[in-house]
């Protein structure tokens, strides 16, 4: 395996866009745009951008400080000031972060938000953090939109009508107010045009890990693809132009069979397939992706890919419905379903992907994610009789990421993976 | 008094009995009675007793269950109480509750909903999403249909349409079950030996478990009980208790803080019970939109609902302030989000105010209370032997 870190012109598009965005950012009153915090599940980025604000997203910046391995310093800020060990350890490298200054992964202030704006998806943590953020910033406008839960495995018209109501009754009055700009429906309406473009492009760029072997890591690799479509270029040209150019070169190795990019360049053989359930650990991102791809394990589907947007069943955002559309888009991020739809989700990923192995990360910060997590794997397990791994870790703080913990059991995960290709083998 | 003592001890048995046995033998003593489990914090109980069934509150195994299945579902650091609720679910103890409602309070009884659903517990599971939009034609309209959807799911188990008469009279009761209840606060406020918290508690976890008539009835003979000039004054401070308002402490962690030298006037402990703060419109056409103003007007701030527009904090100092209490008690379940959240928010503000205070964490299944006691006996001591200084926490 190559040493070197290769780069393609997708990786190119998608440094330049983020680059970008934090520089409008670090620039946004010269620029005379409003500066809207966000989160990424249930984000309207189109409705944002219809009112020329820019975004910003918290759980980015935490995540960015610890790969930047600066989330540890930023976290104990936080707990010296009340802030528990127990708690999300997004919100407190957040507040660590803005404690010490609010400087973001390009070194450039992030500017104070004009808007506060919860779309309060599948996540309570989220209305607590902007709770914390309110009393920090006492001169932004709050807008709440809540966000129904799929209780029922369903998105009924009554709860679409509710969320349309807060759109037009709450939400789009009060960005106008916030930006002095009227509300443009035709607008909106090409944006989600280019949402659902990117959509289509990206629900083509996660099936093709149905090859063999797979171009593509769903999991350590997805979390950069989905990077354009969830920090707020959902709903731009330079979003498709990202996809486009990201599915030509994945078709490309297609065409190779070549499997997936790794930061050690390219992984060279498949030996095994996994689904994982649950965000990643981003203190360790390197080690922790290492220890799958050198052995061979590679990732062709995960729920956190999902965290975003939910496309893999068919929807997509429909220009001719623009609030329902955001209504329902809210209402169909990942952690807004149900336990059983998840598991139904996981399933048809594990059957339709051809997975070896269903893996759960099991986040300590994340209950969102991580309450109920046991009994969906034994259900899976159950099922589909597939081998489950089951390790922890967490999200921002280093220190509940222990490699060796880790390394072991998924050595002794992958060798009985391997004890039952041979099984197999065998059989047949 | 003697009396007295014995609706207490009855009382004490209905709230911690994980058989439920009260709301079996009411639903065994008619044929398609409808018991309806719900977990914490609040559920309008109004329409499940309107129409014709009987809310039964679900607040985990405490200290007198061991946990052994439970463990299998919940990972070491969630809480505590889905493992226990989870246990006593699979041990079988709630088997003759029909329907269970899981109201929005955070993410971890949410998912619980699902692992309900997938286990196909109860003949129905709803997750209660509570409005967080705060406008009555908005978020009081879609609270209307979620209500709406319980009422359905009762309907089909014991055939009874909701009336706007029946639902009143609901109403009522159980206006006049929060009247009660605060009526007993409002005296231990002045007169908290007359009472102790642990009682209270324990009268009003009872009420969750037993019809509301008769839950009346014991509320009207213990509200004039305490109405006597009865028990003797200890040399106690006044506090108020935040944050236990879903996993329940051990009763022996409440009697623990009293004990300590910590009267507890007011506290979040049964927030459910109290939720709404005065009556609701027992009056109206449509009882089920009085359920729901009253909801977005008149309740008790929570960790569940966000709070911009009327910030916890100040409802929190204002009901330190309005009881006279000498300080705060922060007591969270350990790995609560929503109470561990809001610590920063709460300490962070009452350092600004002057008001003081200590928080420690608990779980429903500890019975070791040594260090709280000598935690909360120093916070005692140090109001009541400095009153004058600053007090550094």
């Amino acid at each position: 395996m190559s040493k070197e870190a290769q780069k393609e012109k997708s990786m190119i598009l998608q440094k330049e866009m983020v680059e970008g965005l934090f520089s409008d950012l670090a620039n946004a009153k010269e620029l005379g745009k409003k500066v809207c915090y966000t989160f990424i599940p249930g984000n309207l980025s189109e409705l944002i951008r219809t009112f020329d604000m820019l975004p910003v997203y918290p759980e980015i910046n935490a995540l960015q400080s610890a790969m930047r391995k600066k989330s540890a310093a930023y976290i104990k800020e936080a707990e010296k000031n009340a802030h528990s060990e127990d708690v999300c350890t997004y919100v407190k490298c957040d507040v660590g972060m803005l404690m010490k200054g609010n400087i973001g992964p390009t070194g450039q202030k992030i500017p104070d938000p004009d808007v506060l704006l919860l779309s309060y998806t599948g996540c309570f943590t989220f209305l607590k953090w902007f709770e914390t953020l309110k009393r920090e910033y006492p001169d932004a406008k709050v807008i709440m939109v809540h966000t129904p839960y799929q209780e029922n495995a369903e998105m009924t018209p009554e709860m679409t009508q509710y969320m349309v109501k807060q759109f037009k009754e709450e939400v789009i009055p009060q960005m106008e107010e916030v930006t002095g700009v009227k509300y443009d429906e035709a607008k909106l309406k090409e944006h989600l045009k280019l949402s659902a473009k990117a959509e289509d492009l990206m629900y083509e760029i996660f099936q093709t890990t149905k090859h063999k072997p797979s171009p593509i890591d769903a999991y350590f690799a997805g979390v950069y693809y989905i990077g354009p479509i969830n920090i707020g270029f959902r709903g731009t040209q330079k979003a498709v132009d990202y996809y486009e150019e990201l599915l030509k070169e994945i078709h490309i190795r297609i065409e190779n069979g070549q499997g997936p990019i790794t930061p050690e360049g390219e992984m060279k053989e498949e030996k095994y397939r996994l689904v994982v359930e649950g965000p990643p650990n981003w203190t360790s991102f390197r080690e922790f992706w290492k220890i799958f791809y050198d052995m061979g394990a590679v990732i062709v589907a995960s729920s956190y890919t999902k965290v975003g947007g939910v496309y893999d069943l068919g929807w997509r955002h429909d220009p001719e419905r623009p609030l329902e559309a955001l209504a329902e888009y809210c209402m169909n991020c990942y952690t807004n379903l149900n336990i059983p739809q998840r598991i139904d989700l996981l399933k048809k990923c594990i059957t339709e992907y051809d997975a070896d192995g269903y893996m759960t990360n099991s986040i300590k910060s994340c209950n969102s994610f991580s309450a109920g997590q046991l009994g969906m794997m034994r259900e899976i397990e159950d099922d589909l009789e597939v081998p489950v791994g089951f390790i922890e870790s967490d999200l921002v703080d280093p220190r509940y990421f222990s490699y060796s913990n880790i390394k072991n059991r998924l050595e002794s995960y992958f060798q009985m993976l391997e004890q039952r290709k041979k099984m197999q083998e065998e059989i047949v | 008094m003697k009396n007295i003592d014995n609706i207490i001890n009855k009382c004490k048995q209905y709230a911690f009995d994980l058989n439920f046995s009260r709301a079996k033998q009411w639903k065994e003593s008619k044929e398609g009675r409808v018991l309806v489990g719900y977990m914490p914090i609040y559920f309008p109980r109004e329409i499940i007793h309107a129409a014709g069934a009987m809310p039964v509150g679900i607040f985990g195994g405490g200290d007198d269950k061991q946990i052994i299945k439970g463990d299998a579902y919940y990972q070491s650091y969630i809480c505590h109480i889905p493992r226990s609720i989870m246990e006593i679910a699979l041990d079988k103890h709630m088997d003759h509750i029909d329907g269970f409602i899981f109201p929005s309070i955070c993410d971890v009884i949410r998912n619980l909903s699902g692992i309900f659903k997938q286990q196909k517990i109860g003949k129905f599971v709803k997750y209660m999403d509570f409005p967080q939009n705060f406008l009555p034609e908005i978020g009081g309209v879609f609270y209307q249909q979620e209500m709406k959807h319980v009422l359905k799911y009762i309907k089909e188990l014991n055939g009874v349409e909701l009336t706007t008469e029946a639902l009143n009279h609901s109403i009522d009761l159980y206006n006049k079950n929060r009247q009660m209840i605060e009526q007993i606060y409002d005296i231990r406020q002045e007169y908290p030996w007359r009472l102790s918290i642990e009682d209270v508690y324990s009268i009003i976890r009872a009420g969750t478990v037993i019809p509301v008539e008769e839950h009346n009835e014991i509320l009207e003979q213990i509200c004039e009980y305490i109405k006597q000039d009865v028990g003797t004054p200890q040399d106690k401070i006044k506090v108020i208790v935040s944050g236990a308002f879903c996993e329940q402490p051990a009763l022996g962690l409440i009697r623990a803080v009293e004990e300590a030298g910590c009267y507890v006037i007011d506290d979040d402990y049964m927030l459910g019970s109290r939720m709404i703060l005065g009556d609701i419109d027992s009056t109206s056409d449509n009882p089920l939109e009085s359920i729901a103003i009253s909801y977005i007007k008149q309740s008790q701030f929570s960790s569940s609902i966000y709070d911009v527009h009327n910030p916890k904090e100040n409802r929190l100092a204002k009901i330190v302030k309005d009881r006279g209490a000498d300080g705060v008690v922060f007591a969270a379940a350990s790995f609560c989000d929503p109470s561990l959240l809001d610590a920063p928010i709460f300490q962070n503000a009452f350092d600004k105010m002057g008001i003081r205070y200590i928080s420690f964490q608990y779980s429903e299944n500890i019975n070791q209370y040594k260090v709280i006691k000598e935690q909360v006996g120093t916070f005692s001591d140090s109001i009541k032997l400095w009153e004058d200084e600053p007090v550094v926490v």
